[in-house]
């Protein structure tokens, strides 16, 4: 209970001076509004449908774009991870792919499908896919060898020994992967809107701030923290959950 | 170090170059509109005259300058509000669940804010990669600090040290492992954002040329754009992992 209230004491002491900065000092900014004017905006924003709208967009792009990176991941990390040869041959093109940051790419996705949602879910799928796939090899060199023995000795198929074994083994670590795949889409999402896609939340903030409407652009800056926390936030217990139910310890 | 056996070198580039001849293939062969996917020759082209008559390298020098600028600043702040809050855990208790709260806030969408406040001036970008990529540094510090072992602190108060003995000589050197972690995803976060704010505020560096190159559908000059962020991002990781690997060289046994 006091660790609760301790939490919330620097924050409003801060929304505090903020508010009463805005209301005398910077009285009429162009920049600056009183967080209870922010709070307004949102309440009008989610009033009109603006605000879901927008927030379905972005979340939308960023889990059809961590969908792709997840299954393009997984896939390629369980073939390098099975396969030392396809894993050392790879190693080059990855390590000079993987550091080309993925907002450079933003201009090329532009270019090939235009504004919208498949470019943005191209560059999140982009961004999303390397993690994925690192996470994914380590989680295979990581299995218990004793069970890729055993898929020898029943005469496995590598395609059941991947299906019957591999997979459900590395579960788990899989879903570590994917809470971090989950901040890295949320982020990438934004980031795109803000630099160019005109649509979802980022969008709706750079909007805001172009309209000279210092309260709604705070009210966005609120509210894609509060949605990035809170999606973090279940993405934790998502994959704690897995864990537990897979048998290990949390 | 490891030494990688010539067969694997030999397959690494071979498998480089069947990528090389895919590109070559599609863009020539047509399959994949030059709109979009300039030739491996083109982008080259782009390349060398970019970087010999235009403004390329003065592009990737501006860019570079801005992360590794920012990327400083953010270093030395987030240590040294890494070891103001790591020291004591009072403050810890009041500041800590608020950080947990700005950590997933993405980096860019400060940017608007930053217009409003400061305009579109070189400043309001550096301000915005110092403090995006500051929080890794922070979050770090701050874990290396509070994970410092027991029985060091114990022996600290036993020598009397003072604070910053304390500091300098027992917190840092065990908080290093994690403030090197921190700064090289720093580093990541600061090329990223800088690219961001060339892109939105107009500021002159290898965001805002590839944006331009993409508009006026000039493929190769985006592609070479493209390659040296890359070539960026390669090096100062590359440099970084050394730096770290000196470092720590006492921590590997």
């Amino acid at each position: 209970m006091v660790e609760r209230l301790r939490a919330w004491c620097v924050p409003l002491f801060l929304l505090g001076a903020l508010e009463l900065y805005a209301r005398t000092v910077a009285a009429g900014s162009d920049a600056i509004a009183p967080p209870s004017a922010a709070l307004l905006a949102w309440f009008g924003a989610a009033r009109d449908g603006s605000l879901w709208q927008a927030t379905a967009f972005t979340l939308g792009s960023a889990a059809l774009g961590l969908l792709i990176a997840s299954a393009l991941g997984i896939v390629g990390g369980l073939l390098l991870g099975l396969s030392p040869r396809a894993d050392v041959s790879s190693a080059l093109s990855i390590e000079l792919l993987r550091p080309i940051p993925s907002v450079a790419l933003i201009p090329l996705a532009m270019l090939v499908f235009g504004f919208g949602l498949r470019m943005e879910t191209a560059v999140i799928a982009f961004a999303a896919f390397w993690p994925m796939l690192i996470l994914a090899r380590a989680a295979v060199r990581q299995l218990e060898p004793r069970l890729l023995e055993v898929s020898c000795m029943l005469g496995l198929s590598a395609w059941q020994r991947g299906w019957k074994i591999v997979l459900p083994a590395i579960v788990p670590r899989l879903f570590v992967a994917l809470r971090l795949g989950v901040a890295i889409a949320l982020v990438v999402a934004v980031t795109v809107e803000i630099a160019a896609n005109p649509h979802g939340m980022g969008y709706a903030m750079m909007i805001a701030q172009q309209g000279l409407d210092p309260a709604l652009m705070l009210a966005w800056l609120g509210w894609i923290g509060a949605v990035g926390y809170a999606i973090n936030g279940l993405a934790l217990r998502l994959q704690q959950r897995v864990a537990r139910a897979m048998g290990e310890a949390p | 170090m490891r030494r990688i056996p010539l067969a694997d070198a030999a397959a690494s580039l071979a498998l480089l170059a069947v990528l090389l001849a895919v590109w070559w293939a599609a863009s020539h062969g047509g399959w994949i509109s030059r709109v979009f996917l300039p030739t491996p020759e083109a982008t080259l082209a782009s390349l060398h005259e970019g970087l010999t008559t235009g403004e390329l390298a003065a592009f990737s020098a501006a860019t570079i300058w801005r992360m590794v600028l920012g990327w400083g600043l953010a270093s030395l702040a987030g240590v040294a509000l890494g070891v103001a809050i790591g020291l004591s855990a009072a403050v810890r208790a009041y500041v800590q669940p608020m950080l947990e709260f700005v950590r997933p806030l993405p980096a860019s969408a400060l940017l608007p804010l930053a217009i409003a406040i400061f305009g579109l001036s070189p400043t309001m970008v550096l301000a915005v990669v110092a403090f995006g990529a500051m929080w890794p540094v922070l979050l770090g510090t701050i874990h290396g600090l509070v994970a410092v072992a027991p029985r060091l602190q114990e022996l600290a108060r036993c020598l009397d040290l003072s604070r910053a003995a304390y500091v300098w000589k027992i917190g840092l050197p065990n908080a290093l492992p994690d403030i090197l972690a921190g700064m090289r995803v720093a580093l990541t976060v600061a090329l990223i954002v800088s690219v961001v704010g060339e892109m939105i505020a107009s500021q002159s560096g290898l965001g805002q040329a590839i944006l331009l190159a993409a508009r006026a559908y000039r493929a190769s000059e985006l592609f070479a754009g493209i390659v040296l962020l890359g070539l960026i991002g390669l090096a100062s990781n590359a440099l970084l992992a050394l730096a770290e690997r000196h470092w720590l060289k006492w921590q590997q046994p």
